[in-house]
């Protein structure tokens, strides 16, 4: 029987993703694994592997469109079915009980959901079900380029079809010219947001917003670290990187301040089992924090060529899901680019992240006479709703410990 | 007076392709509607242009097929080409097409004054009658569809002795021996088309670097040289400076790729048109007269409030379906129907020299300037299995498309009867499709309309038959 396929939750808090583009056409077969579209999910675009073989028999969303999670997306047809049978499957959707809104663009429309929940959502006053937009081809082609929701559009053609002088008016140049400023103000370009730049403005103005911060930084003296990574990467291929060894450390402060392994939830305080540590990642379109599992039971070179193989998927825009979506504590190292020190937002729903500066060379007193120290300045933001001050610095101290004696973090 | 029977919503001036049809719009939509002419309801277009010299074209062909039959295993011989007898067949048609408008007005009651027609301002319109005697009437909107008349070239005053207009050619009072048609455009080409087709010598002069120089240039160039099979001469990038007329025949000179003179017993001048904009009482409005046209806005508005013009006397492209279209809008407009404004990249052309010409939207040229990226395709009938068949193997179809939206941009035909083809292109257009629905169309087989589906496969790479 034909099957409906349809979006699929690919993160954990996303009620909606974009369909980049289908992999199959009408028509063609599918066999189990294939991979049949790209949707863009809150962080990375994630591959939609078919579940089942078949035929594709439609294709209900253009690529470019939005939908919300569970919106039909594609009709499935099973070997000897005919179009028939999947608009014998359609007739049924376009049947049932009212529904919710969806996202723009849905064809043939609304998704069921059960009755009840619609009439109690329709009491509410909620959305309209969402309608079939009548769109032309190129306007459908022109609205996808220019990073434009036909569902924000009046159409003007015959019973308000969108056609492309509608698009004009919207907005009158492609995102990748320079827009005409309105006299007295300077050129600009417009760049249409990626759903990651959305996720990021979402979840860091809701962090900042509701989150009370508060920072504590410490001087770390890395001279044996350094000295402990030169000797590690002699005649080693993979160099470790600073940053690995400061992830083990954060794992290991964890593991050892396990009160700090935590995130707020409404009704609960939750406590980790083990140290998933987040690591952001800058990537053309923004910043993204894959997440090392279970650092704490892993070696630095581990940790290594663990980071580095995310990193790259990040960049490429392949993360799935599982890489990036949770995690109890991020870590931030800008020392690369120079700075000494900066505070970092929460990463929310965790409690905690490490900013890292740059190792500086500065004068320090030692058994009360100057000398030239290597110093790594870390601020650690935390969220006082799960974390208090005390046990931040606790957790600093285990931290600095780890990183000024920096053989425990090899065993 | 039955001040009634003089009021109307809207009178219509001009009873061209552009004002009948916006009549019988007016009419459909309930509008009370007048309709003025002074001369033949059907105005140039189908009096003296468009219909009469596809009459005449239309026996060129069978003149040119009849020529050719042994191709096709018959055996025939033209003992007569009887061109007083072509041009009484192109007549009739015009004057049976001409009774069909008037019967097309009666039937949608519209109310056909017979008359000039002047402005007086606010509203009122005097007419001057063929007897002589005057009659006001009044309406709430006045739509100005006085059409056009040729450019007259200051060497060559057309005489209809031996400096013709179009209409000279239509009825020709002898015909010459040689001929020179100044103006490579659809109306010189499509005379010089038939009079070399009937045995005049003919040498057509353009001023632009190339005949037929608003068509693609790869369409332009086609033609030119297939005209040249004939025996038509063309010389582009020339100017007329002056002319004389000495032994029966006109030396005109050239200017332009070096001076020189070209003789011939007569000129045809079709040197482009200019508006119908004199005599019509647009001194008491507001109306605005540039180059020789009304300034119109996007639904064929005037200045002076109530004034509309459309067709050929508000500017080009000068073509009926043009008026027509702008006619409606006008009248929808009017009505307070949402009515969209001609875009000129979807009014198709069509010139019906041997071989045709139709074209609609940029040429490849245009639209690499307006700063597309460009997907050109092209299919010759030659490679086309119908064309081959039907002996009609002369030209192509171009399509130009936008690489990233897949925006058919423009189209360009060149070969036997295209002009029937290009509304495929048109509707696609005007549907806003893509190169995706373009290439996912069936086209019939055989036929040279496969020549267009070829030519969009081929701008994306996936020609089959080439």
């Amino acid at each position: 029987m034909a099957t409906m396929l349809r979006m699929p939750e690919v993160a954990a808090s996303a009620t909606s993703a974009t369909l980049l583009a289908w992999n199959k056409q009408v028509g063609e077969a599918v066999a189990v694994g294939d991979v049949l579209a790209e949707i863009e999910s809150e962080k990375a675009v994630v591959e939609y592997p078919a579940e089942a073989a078949g035929t594709i028999g439609q294709l209900l969303l253009a690529a470019g469109q939005e939908a919300e999670v569970g919106t039909p997306i594609a009709v499935l047809l099973a070997p000897g079915e005919t179009t028939a049978d999947a608009a014998a499957l359609l007739a049924t959707l376009e049947a049932d009980a009212p529904a919710t809104a969806t996202g723009s663009g849905v064809e043939p429309g609304p998704a069921p959901v059960p009755a009840l929940e619609s009439v109690s959502t329709q009491l509410a006053g909620a959305p309209e079900p969402a309608k079939r937009v009548l769109a032309s081809p190129l306007a459908r082609r022109l609205a996808r380029e220019r990073g434009i929701d036909l569902a924000d559009l009046r159409g003007s053609g015959p019973h308000g079809r969108i056609v492309k002088r509608d698009l004009e008016a919207a907005r009158p140049l492609s995102a990748a010219s320079v827009a005409t400023a309105p006299s007295g103000e300077s050129a600009f370009r417009e760049i249409p947001h990626s759903g990651m730049r959305r996720t990021i403005a979402r979840r860091l103005s809701e962090s900042k917003a509701s989150i009370p911060h508060f920072y504590l930084s410490a001087d770390c003296r890395v001279e044996r670290l350094l000295a402990l990574r030169e000797e590690f990467n002699a005649n080693r291929p993979r160099r470790v990187s600073i940053n690995d060894f400061i992830v083990r450390a954060v794992a290991l402060a964890l593991h050892e301040v396990p009160e700090a392994n935590v995130a707020w939830t409404d009704t609960a305080m939750r406590q980790f089992a083990q140290a998933d540590i987040a690591v952001a990642v800058a990537t053309d379109d923004g910043l993204i924090t894959p997440i090392v599992r279970g650092a704490e039971g892993k070696s630095v070179s581990q940790i290594s060529a663990e980071i580095a193989g995310l990193a790259e998927r990040a960049r490429a825009g392949k993360l799935q899901p599982g890489e990036y979506r949770g995690g109890s504590f991020s870590v931030s190292n800008l020392g690369m680019y120079g700075v000494d020190e900066f505070t970092a937002i929460v990463n929310p729903p965790q409690a905690a992240i490490l900013a890292v500066g740059a190792v500086r060379q500065q004068p320090v007193v030692e058994n009360g006479a100057p000398a030239c120290g290597s110093i790594l300045r870390c601020t650690l933001s935390v969220d006082h709703r799960a974390i208090d001050g005390a046990l931040a610095a606790r957790w600093l101290a285990a931290f600095r410990k780890a990183v000024e004696a920096p053989f425990a973090l090899l065993v | 007076m039955d001040s009634r029977k003089d009021d109307f919503d809207v009178i219509v001036v001009g009873g061209g392709p552009g004002g009948y049809v916006a009549a019988i719009r007016a009419a459909q939509l309930g509008m009370r509607t007048a309709l003025v002419e002074k001369d033949r309801l059907g105005g140039v277009c189908l009096n003296w242009g468009c219909i009469p010299t596809k009459a005449l074209l239309r026996s060129a062909d069978v003149l040119r097929l009849v020529r050719g039959a042994a191709t096709f295993g018959v055996d025939a011989q033209v003992l007569q080409v009887d061109v007083a007898a072509m041009v009484a067949r192109s007549r009739a048609v015009a004057e049976r097409l001409n009774a069909g408008v008037a019967g097309l007005l009666k039937k949608n009651g519209i109310h056909v004054l017979s008359g000039h027609a002047r402005l007086a301002g606010g509203g009122e319109l005097r007419i001057e009658q063929p007897g002589g005697a005057s009659r006001g009437v009044r309406a709430k909107h006045i739509i100005l569809a006085t059409g056009a008349r040729p450019r007259e070239v200051v060497a060559l005053p057309p005489d209809g002795q031996t400096v013709w207009t179009y209409r000279d050619a239509l009825l020709p009072p002898q015909l010459p021996a040689s001929m020179i048609v100044v103006g490579g455009g659809a109306i010189g080409i499509e005379f010089a088309s038939f009079y070399r087709a009937v045995g005049v010598e003919v040498t057509v002069v353009e001023m632009a670097d190339r005949i037929l120089p608003v068509e693609d240039a790869e369409v332009s160039g086609h033609v030119a040289v297939s005209l040249g099979k004939e025996g038509i001469a063309i010389h582009a990038g020339a100017a007329v400076t002056s002319a004389s007329r000495r032994d029966g025949r006109w030396h005109v000179i050239l200017e332009g790729n070096g001076n020189h003179e070209v003789q011939a017993e007569v000129v045809l001048v079709a040197a482009g048109i200019v508006g119908n904009v004199e005599d019509l009482g647009l001194e008491h409005t507001a109306v605005k007269v540039e180059r020789a046209h009304i300034v119109t806005g996007a639904h064929a508005e005037t200045a002076e409030p109530g004034v509309y013009a459309i067709g050929d006397v508000a500017g080009p492209p000068w073509l009926a379906h043009k008026a027509s279209h702008e006619g409606v809008l006008c009248v929808e407009h009017i009505a307070g129907i949402a009515a969209h404004p001609l875009n000129p990249l979807r009014v198709p052309a069509c010139t019906y020299s041997h071989p045709q010409v139709a074209s609609v939207g940029l040429t490849e040229e245009k639209a690499r300037a307006a700063g597309h990226r460009v997907r050109v395709g092209k299919f010759p009938f030659a490679a086309n299995g119908k064309a081959i068949a039907m002996g009609a193997t002369v030209g192509f179809t171009k399509v130009v498309f936008d690489e990233t939206s897949g925006e058919l941009l423009g189209a360009h035909m060149v070969g036997d009867d295209v002009a029937e083809m290009i509304q495929g292109f048109v509707i696609a257009q005007t549907l806003e499709s893509t190169e995706t629905e373009l290439m996912a169309t069936i086209f019939p087989h055989p036929t040279m309309s496969e020549s267009m589906h070829e030519a969009v496969l081929d701008a994306w790479g996936r020609v089959l038959h080439l």
